[in-house]
């Protein structure tokens, strides 16, 4: 019950867009909007995701450990909107534009690596799939961490000037990090 | 769709001085008016709406010196009444990537640089926003270094095509659109085309500009529209027009090559970008 409630909540950004869309609510230039706010809760996912074993290790409470798994599978999911948003309104889907603007905008070269390594994690996340991998399944998912990362230089690397929004990213994505050097040293030393 | 959103479609005449008309609908006033980039006022696109209610644009007046023979200070409703507002439609292309089509009212810069007689050493032309954090909240910041400062090359400033625009859409210039007076050049990305003007200096050398000051790699003193010269990160190719799905191939000079091609025969525009 308190699954379905934290999957519909998970839902809410992106039905709001949908409801903004219908309402005439997505303002002057609705594309801008839809795809920053889907890089934004990507990013907001990622940081709510990486922050479940430090909460887990400080709480005990388990029950979010075992919804890492839904939690991830919406960083995929608003990353593949937002992916499919310049696909389709940006480059028209014209695929051999995209290996240009991936050869030629690093912003854009970072931003699809992430995606390609998210993309590597969904469909890797199932149970049939943590058997099958074994203890490669846990080295595989360890990519969580660059592709957050990169995550965040992308947005860095887009701003005109403004570097405020990314720079709130990448310290709370520099601390979610953190917390697991703290606990590696520890485990080590302690 | 309302009457008045489909109204907004109706294709227009984009005039300009012998531009030949071209059936591209006006940008509504209330986008317009609500998606700015006046970093004075915040730097998010809605910002500049909310917050410019702050500036005082009564009394103004726009000092104009320099390398001249009869400088003056003159007072902006003073110019309104000697240089009756023409209505100039014009392209807007930022260099973000959007764009939009404005109906401007203002009078061409030239007429004004004209009564104020340039000498001989007179070679560019220099502006000035606005200083004073306290009406321009965004000053305190650093997202730009202030006051905002834009340039042109003499024969730019002196062409039929830039104005000194003091409305749109037949109203007073709204605050957030860079009132009481800014300038517009056309074929040139949006922030050349500097708003809430109080000085502008005849000078002999290439003045500084904000956004080459900002991050000079990426920011030229020329930054005309052109689809061949990509911004360090991102194409310039295609824009997203306000009010459309898909993207629009850009215009050289923005559609304005036939006017002002000529300004810079022989330049390298990759290099003087």
């Amino acid at each position: 019950m308190k699954e379905a409630a934290l999957f519909f909540a998970c839902l809410i950004p992106f039905l709001r867009l949908i409801w903004l869309g219908t309402h005439a609510g997505l303002g002057v230039n609705p594309v801008e909007f839809v795809t920053h706010a889907t890089g934004d809760w990507a990013l907001n996912f990622f940081c709510v995701t990486l922050a479940i074993t430090p909460l887990v290790r400080l709480t005990g409470w388990s029950w979010w450990a075992k919804r890492r798994r839904m939690l991830g599978l919406f960083v995929f999911f608003y990353a593949a909107l937002h992916f499919l948003i310049f696909m389709s309104l940006d480059l028209e889907f014209a695929f051999a534009d995209l290996g240009k603007e991936i050869a030629r905008r690093p912003y854009i070269c970072v931003g699809f690596a992430s995606l390609v390594m998210l993309f590597v994690l969904a469909a890797t996340s199932s149970d049939r799939a943590i058997r099958a991998l074994g203890r490669w399944w846990g080295r595989l998912h360890k990519l969580v961490y660059p592709a957050a990362i990169l995550g965040v230089v992308h947005y860095y690397m887009l701003v005109k000037s403004d570097t405020t929004m990314p720079l709130r990213y990448g310290v709370v994505m520099a601390l979610l990090l953190g917390t697991r050097l703290v606990f590696l040293l520890k485990a080590k030393i302690g | 769709m309302g009457l008045a959103a489909a109204a907004s479609f109706l294709p227009r005449a984009v005039l300009a001085a012998g531009n030949a008309p071209t059936d591209e609908a006006l940008t509504p006033f209330k986008d317009i008016t609500s998606y700015n980039n006046f970093y004075e006022f915040g730097t998010d696109k809605s910002d500049p709406a909310k917050n410019a209610h702050t500036l005082r644009v009564r009394p103004w007046s726009v000092l104009v010196d320099g390398e001249c023979r009869k400088p003056g200070n003159f007072d902006v409703d003073r110019l309104i009444k000697d240089f009756p507002p023409q209505e100039r439609i014009y392209r807007l292309r930022c260099v973000e990537g959007w764009s939009m089509v404005i109906p401007w009212n203002g009078f061409p810069l030239g007429a004004l640089l004209k009564k104020v007689e340039p000498t001989a050493k007179a070679k560019f032309v220099a502006f000035t926003t606005l200083l004073d954090p306290e009406q321009m909240p965004g000053q305190k910041g650093g997202a730009l270094p202030w006051p905002y400062v834009e340039g042109l090359r003499l024969d730019e400033a002196l062409h039929p095509l830039t104005i000194l625009a003091t409305g749109l859409y037949g109203k007073p210039m709204p605050k957030q659109d860079g009132a009481p007076i800014r300038l517009v050049v056309p074929w040139k990305y949006g922030f050349k085309s500097i708003k809430s003007i109080v000085h502008i200096k005849l000078v002999a050398s290439q003045p500084p500009t904000s956004w080459n000051l900002q991050i000079p790699e990426e920011y030229g003193f020329y930054s005309n529209v052109n689809p061949t010269v990509d911004h360090p990160r991102w194409s310039q190719a295609k824009e997203r027009r306000i009010g459309e799905l898909f993207k629009r191939s850009t215009l050289m000079f923005n559609g304005y090559a036939e006017q002002v091609a000529s300004l810079y025969k022989g330049m390298d525009l990759k290099l003087h970008y």
